[in-house]
């Protein structure tokens, strides 16, 4: 083997790009499958404090981001739902606050390992617009680099930002190259508060007036980024008669049934969002413009599904048929049997 | 140094606290190093009403937010500003544990019996047999005692105090204490019996004497 290659598990890889991206401290809360990301992080010797919950892991990130420290929590589903309230003044006070979400089944407890449920929480979460960016890796790699990325656009356009995994991708020990990332420099934290300049930073407003023109003015900047923050994969989309929309960890095994059945001749291609929040939208309708049909897959009963429909151009009229298996992984087998059956 | 009105209602307990901060800040020479977290409540109205830096939280969040500001900034001075309901209720979990980990943050709680801000609720500090919008014949239970809690589980050289809003000399002395406090790296929380002739539906005198019958409820002292 390679060198510069490491044989590891997603969490080692999601805390070396944390390490990489400059985090200086983080704050956590025990909980399947996103404890490893924590464990690891303060295996390093790394700068940590375990809080009493999420919510406090959440606001400590919050005051921390302030002060100009690159901080970040991790955590997963019920955690997850708990995070929303520190994640929502993040979003209120344009805070970059970074978190590594572990998605499990749901609702509630449910299962602790796997599942594609917490997009809409991820993306849409607390009582706001969902101004914030939400990356969806497929492969190991790209925890290593969305995660860097997350960190990134964080703080150079303070939107809060989540690296939007699960249980499997985080547990997975695989060969990652991580010396082809060497050049991506880091954007620099700075204090949002300084000494000597005074500042309010406030996230609650007297007049109604006054939100709405914040929330434009939100609205304004999130779509002004929104064409260098979005990325989607288009894999074998010029010919495909039919796409597969499907991301993360379905996304990897789509692609591989994509393959096989790319050898008998199928015309079938693949739409990956990599950012779920902002959608690249201009990729989306140029790939499935003049196709017959569009098939979702995915481990939930169609959060990603309703994220892509509200970004389809409306004149664009497409037949749509769905895969979902909320809370359970999805095989290549069980990918190319469906693809057969609709193609 | 006020910056903009109080918009606090006429006879409220806030602004004399806010003001006392301010004095023994400015006394001190800590205004550029003092960072003012706000919860929600009436002590968000305190926004924009010193010349400080400050941010607002959620109900109950100003503790962590401040723990995560002062970790991130050792050499600020980092105070917590709250009501009885966000320190005792909503935000009890948070205070304990950061009084626990001797987390060096000065939490200042205004304790007015109710929730005030949303029209005067039973909050964890109403007083026995007292009416609000929540317990309109009277709360049955014993009021929460927030120092007397900490106290239990703080470290020995955290600064834990209760005052009163009519005695502003000692207000300035456990501020300027539990400043002193968090230089030496401890916890301090101190709690202010504070007015709120609104939501008492108290006038004049009578707002004086509720507060002088809090005293004989809720301890003043350092514990």
């Amino acid at each position: 083997m390679d060198n510069n290659k490491k044989f590891i598990t997603g969490a080692e890889v999601a805390v070396q790009a944390c390490i990489d991206a400059g985090a200086e401290m983080m704050y956590g809360y025990p909980i399947t499958p996103g404890t490893e990301v924590f464990t690891g992080w303060i295996g390093g010797g790394n700068k940590y404090l375990q809080t009493e919950d999420e919510i406090a892991a959440g606001f400590s990130v919050c005051g921390a981001v302030m002060a100009g420290q690159k901080t970040f929590t991790a955590t997963a589903g019920p955690g997850h739902t708990l995070m929303q309230d520190g994640f929502s003044m993040a979003e209120g006070m344009r805070l970059p606050f970074v978190s590594i979400v572990a998605q499990r089944g749901g609702p509630s407890s449910g299962t602790v390992i796997y599942s594609q449920q917490e997009v809409t929480l991820a993306c849409f979460g607390g009582n706001g617009e969902g101004m914030r960016i939400v990356y969806s890796p497929s492969s190991l790699e790209e925890v290593y680099l969305q995660t860097r990325l997350a960190f990134n656009y964080a703080w150079k356009y303070r939107f809060p930002s989540v690296l939007l995994t699960d249980g499997y991708m985080l547990k997975t020990r695989g060969v990652v190259d991580l010396d082809q990332f060497k050049d991506l420099e880091n954007i620099d934290s700075y204090p949002l508060i300084k000494e000597g300049e005074v500042k309010h930073w406030r996230n609650i407003y007297t007049f109604e007036e006054e939100l709405y023109e914040e929330l434009e003015k939100q609205k304004k900047d999130f779509e002004k980024v929104r064409d260098e923050i979005s990325e989607a994969e288009e894999f074998e989309t010029t010919d495909a008669e039919v796409i597969v929309i499907a991301h993360g960890l379905v996304a990897s095994a789509s692609k591989q049934a994509i393959i096989e059945l790319r050898n008998d001749n199928k015309k079938i291609g693949l739409w990956r969002p990599i950012t779920l929040r902002p959608l690249d939208d201009k990729s989306l309708n140029k790939v499935v413009k003049g196709k017959k049909k569009i098939l979702f897959i995915e481990s939930s009963m169609g959060q990603c599904a309703k994220l892509v429909k509200d970004e389809l151009d409306p004149i664009i009229s497409i037949e749509m048929e769905y895969l979902y298996k909320p809370a359970v992984g999805i095989g290549v087998d069980e990918i190319k049997e469906f693809i057969n059956k609709n193609i | 140094m006020i910056s903009n009105p109080a918009k606090f209602c006429p006879g409220c307990g806030h602004p004399i606290v806010l003001m006392m901060l301010d004095k023994v800040l400015t006394d001190l020479g800590l205004r550029d190093k003092a960072i003012l977290g706000l919860d929600i409540g009436c002590s968000l109205l305190a926004w924009n009403y010193l010349g400080l830096n400050t941010f607002q939280t959620h109900h109950g969040r100003v503790t962590p937010t401040v723990v995560g500001y002062k970790r991130a900034k050792p050499d600020s001075i980092s105070i917590g500003y709250t009501g009885d309901g966000g320190a005792y209720a909503i935000g009890i979990q948070n205070l304990i544990h950061a009084a626990r980990r001797d987390e060096p943050v000065i939490i200042l709680v205004v304790n007015n019996t109710v929730y005030a801000m949303t029209g005067g609720q039973t909050a964890p500090t109403t007083l026995q047999n007292q009416k609000t919008t929540t317990s309109p014949e009277g709360v049955l239970e014993v009021p929460f005692f927030g120092p007397e809690l900490l106290k239990n589980i703080a470290h020995e050289d955290a600064f834990i105090a209760r005052t009163t809003v009519n005695d502003p000399k000692t207000c300035q002395e456990y501020i300027k204490k539990a400043i002193e406090t968090q230089k030496a790296g401890h916890f301090a929380c101190v709690e202010f019996l504070s007015m709120c002739p609104t939501n008492w539906k108290t006038k004049g005198s009578d707002t004086l004497n509720f507060l002088e019958n809090m005293s004989t409820v809720f301890k003043l002292g350092e514990l």
